[in-house]
């Protein structure tokens, strides 16, 4: 019990982390490598609101995930946009993005570093135990859970049952086709390369709560988001939401029935294993 | 023509300019005293270098050149610092130093952050002759490396003796009765965790001690709660985690939610940092850590106060005051050989005594024995307990509930 309690509060946490580059990935076909300097930005912003302002992370959220909604969309405008129109194919897209993106990150963190400088970062917040079937679990990671679960559901639901949702899928699945029944497709893969930065830095915001962070941590962030949306398959955000929390059970439950040691290993296991049986992710369709 | 007479325009004041330049290259040659550092600026150690090094570099840098530069026989020499971000790579560290020795022909290199990164670049401050006065290197093969490097000195401390010392301070709580002999053991599963862990089982053990749990978690795990109730499970007197900074605070947090109430609670590198205090307030109070210092000396108490005010940051308690104490010595040892002579100052490096912050050092064998090797939080200070030989150890308190 208390290892699903533990892996699913974790799942909660790599959830945050994933779904803002799968929206990037999975439908603006942006493999963004600067996500985690996102995350981290986000984090900062948190950072900021708390100890300079003594505003709660959790309302800094409804000021980082406009703000970088916004930043995002003219990221998207200023450098993706380009790549996307000279590209002939996604797979040209896919280096272009990579490269830039790559560029970015080390803009991002050069930022963070005049502004903030290196060293550490963390502060104590909702850092109290919090009992559930008479064992204790922080509460910071419980309200980031709470959080993480509904923009699971929020974004679900937005992306099946709505209209806005539906293009977004339609540009997912096949974006020329998607051009030619009238939709908008370069605003439509900015305002998902938009919302997914949003998701990104709001998930960043939440995890300062009870992860230590520096301006240069953001590539283990973007590491795991990336063997996350891959597992899940790319093209659907449920399975980066499956695939989150099967990572968090398996690690929680690889550190304490076998070895803490083993846990990466394990997570990197599954990857190989994934890409071997089923390459194209849990979720995705086989390309033919 | 007009752009030759504008040309033209140019090239008289560029000429006068350059007049002026040659001269005055000659006159200042003897006036500036060229000192180059590498160390982290991005990647996994950044966040120690910007607390321990970096500071310490700027601080040294102003009052140096506040009070008119080294003093050489040929006058007082001001210090032009050129500085490099190594990005936490051993690769670019060499880089850097091949750098800093061949086009910037620096004359002396501060050493670089870590125990990687100097063990890195050794060689090649061999190669140029450059003395190599580490601040935060700490190896057990220290006899093998002054051996074969003459220009390396040691200063921080040796692997066996920190682990050698955390044995020592819970054998004297032990011996007061303030804890059992059942000692929960983590490391990070890196090559400082694991050399740490791996020095610690047998001396542990020649203590008296029982290890009931003993295991490592991978570096930047972003959940440590598995291995704290596992500890916690094995109900043990005394929690020790060879840990690094993301740890060192992951770890912490957990064992206070979770209540794992030790007597003794250690945990390694970044216990002794402003932030650790900071995060964690009074919770911190009775936690032991690597390092330590003894923050009531004058010379200390000075350090610090001025380190706050020229660099708006607050010093370590450990590793900031040896940082700085190895460029006291670096500066000593110019001023007394009065050149930039660097094989001159390695040699008058291995035969003198420094006064520095951190008390009198001196290396036998290019290796400082003297050295703090475990602290405790008490009452918002980080006083060091055990050491092979400073004066003032403060005495060990047993850890109140959190």
């Amino acid at each position: 019990m208390d290892i699903i309690i533990i892996g699913v509060l974790l799942g909660g946490a790599y959830a945050l982390m994933a779904m803002g580059l799968q929206l990037q990935y999975g439908v603006a076909r942006i493999m963004n490598l600067a996500s985690g300097e996102v995350l981290v930005a986000g984090s900062f912003a948190a950072f900021w609101f708390f100890t300079g302002a003594n505003y709660s992370p959790i309302y800094s959220i409804f000021f980082v995930a406009p703000v970088a909604f916004g930043l995002n969309w003219l990221i998207y405008k200023i450098f993706m946009r380009p790549l996307v129109k000279r590209a002939k194919s996604e797979g040209q897209l896919e280096v272009d993005s990579i490269l830039s993106t790559f560029g970015q990150s080390f803009i991002l963190v050069g930022l963070m570093l005049a502004i903030f400088g290196g060293k550490y970062f963390n502060y104590s917040y909702l850092e109290r135990p919090f009992d559930i079937l008479g064992q204790a679990y922080e509460l910071n990671r419980i309200v980031a859970f709470l959080f993480s679960i509904t923009l699971c559901i929020v974004l679900y639901v937005w992306l099946n049952r709505t209209r806005v949702g539906l293009t977004l899928r339609a540009v997912s699945v096949n974006p020329e086709a998607a051009g030619l029944v009238g939709i908008d497709v370069p605003n439509a893969a900015a305002l998902a390369f938009a919302l997914g930065g949003a998701v990104t830095a709001a998930g960043g915001a939440l995890l300062s709560m009870f992860l230590t962070f520096d301006a240069s941590v953001g590539v283990i962030f973007t590491m795991k988001a990336l063997v996350i949306v891959i597992m899940g398959g790319v093209r659907d955000i449920r399975g980066t939401i499956l695939v989150a929390f099967i990572l968090g059970l398996l690690e929680t439950g690889v550190a304490t029935l076998i070895d803490p040691g083993l846990t990466l290993a394990s997570a990197y296991l599954l990857f190989i294993l994934t890409l071997i049986v089923r390459p194209e992710g849990i979720f995705g369709k086989r390309s033919k | 023509m007009r752009t030759f007479l504008t040309s033209k325009r140019l090239i008289m004041p560029a000429l006068a300019f350059a007049a002026i330049a040659a001269f005055s290259v000659d006159a200042m040659a003897q006036k500036t005293i060229k000192i180059g550092a590498s160390a982290p600026k991005t990647g996994p150690l950044a966040g120690g270098s910007t607390v321990s090094f970096w500071p310490n570099v700027e601080l040294w840098v102003k009052q140096i050149n506040a009070a008119g530069g080294i003093k050489l026989k040929s006058g007082k020499a001001k210090i032009e610092l050129i500085e490099y971000d190594d990005r936490t790579n051993p690769g670019e560290a060499i880089k850097n130093i091949q750098r800093l020795a061949t086009q910037d022909k620096v004359d002396f290199i501060l050493a670089p952050y870590g125990t990687g990164l100097n063990l890195a670049t050794a060689p090649l401050f061999a190669k140029f002759n450059y003395p190599l006065i580490t601040h935060t290197a700490i190896t057990d093969k220290v006899e093998a490396l002054t051996k074969r490097y003459p220009n390396i000195f040691f200063s921080l401390g040796t692997t066996t003796a920190f682990a050698g010392s955390v044995a020592k301070v819970l054998g004297k709580m032990k011996s007061a009765g303030t804890i059992g002999n059942k000692v929960a053991m983590v490391n990070v599963a890196d090559a400082f965790g694991i050399e740490l862990a791996n020095a610690a089982r047998p001396i542990f053990k020649k203590a008296g001690f029982e290890i009931v749990y003993d295991k490592s978690y991978p570096l930047g795990s972003p959940d440590l709660s598995p291995v704290i109730r596992g500890a916690k499970a094995a109900k043990p007197d005394a929690f020790v985690a060879w840990s690094y900074p993301p740890d060192t605070f992951g770890l912490t947090a957990q064992a206070k939610v979770q209540g794992l109430d030790v007597k003794a609670y250690y945990t390694a590198v970044a216990t002794a940092f402003p932030v650790f205090a900071g995060k964690f307030g009074k919770s911190a109070e009775g936690i032991l850590g690597a390092g330590g210092i003894n923050p009531e000396t004058t010379a200390m108490k000075n350090y610090r106060a001025t380190h706050k005010k020229i660099t708006g940051k607050t010093a370590d308690y450990w590793a900031s005051g040896m940082v700085y104490a190895t460029f006291q010595i670096l500066q000593q040892a110019i001023e007394a050989v009065g050149t930039t002579d660097r094989k001159a100052v390695t040699a008058h490096i291995k035969k003198s005594t420094f006064n520095t912050v951190m008390g009198p050092i001196n290396f036998k064998n290019q290796n400082n024995e003297v050295f703090w090797t475990v602290g405790q939080w008490q009452s918002g200070k980080f006083y060091g307990v055990s050491s092979t030989g400073h004066p003032g150890e403060k005495s060990i308190k047993a850890k109140p509930k959190w």
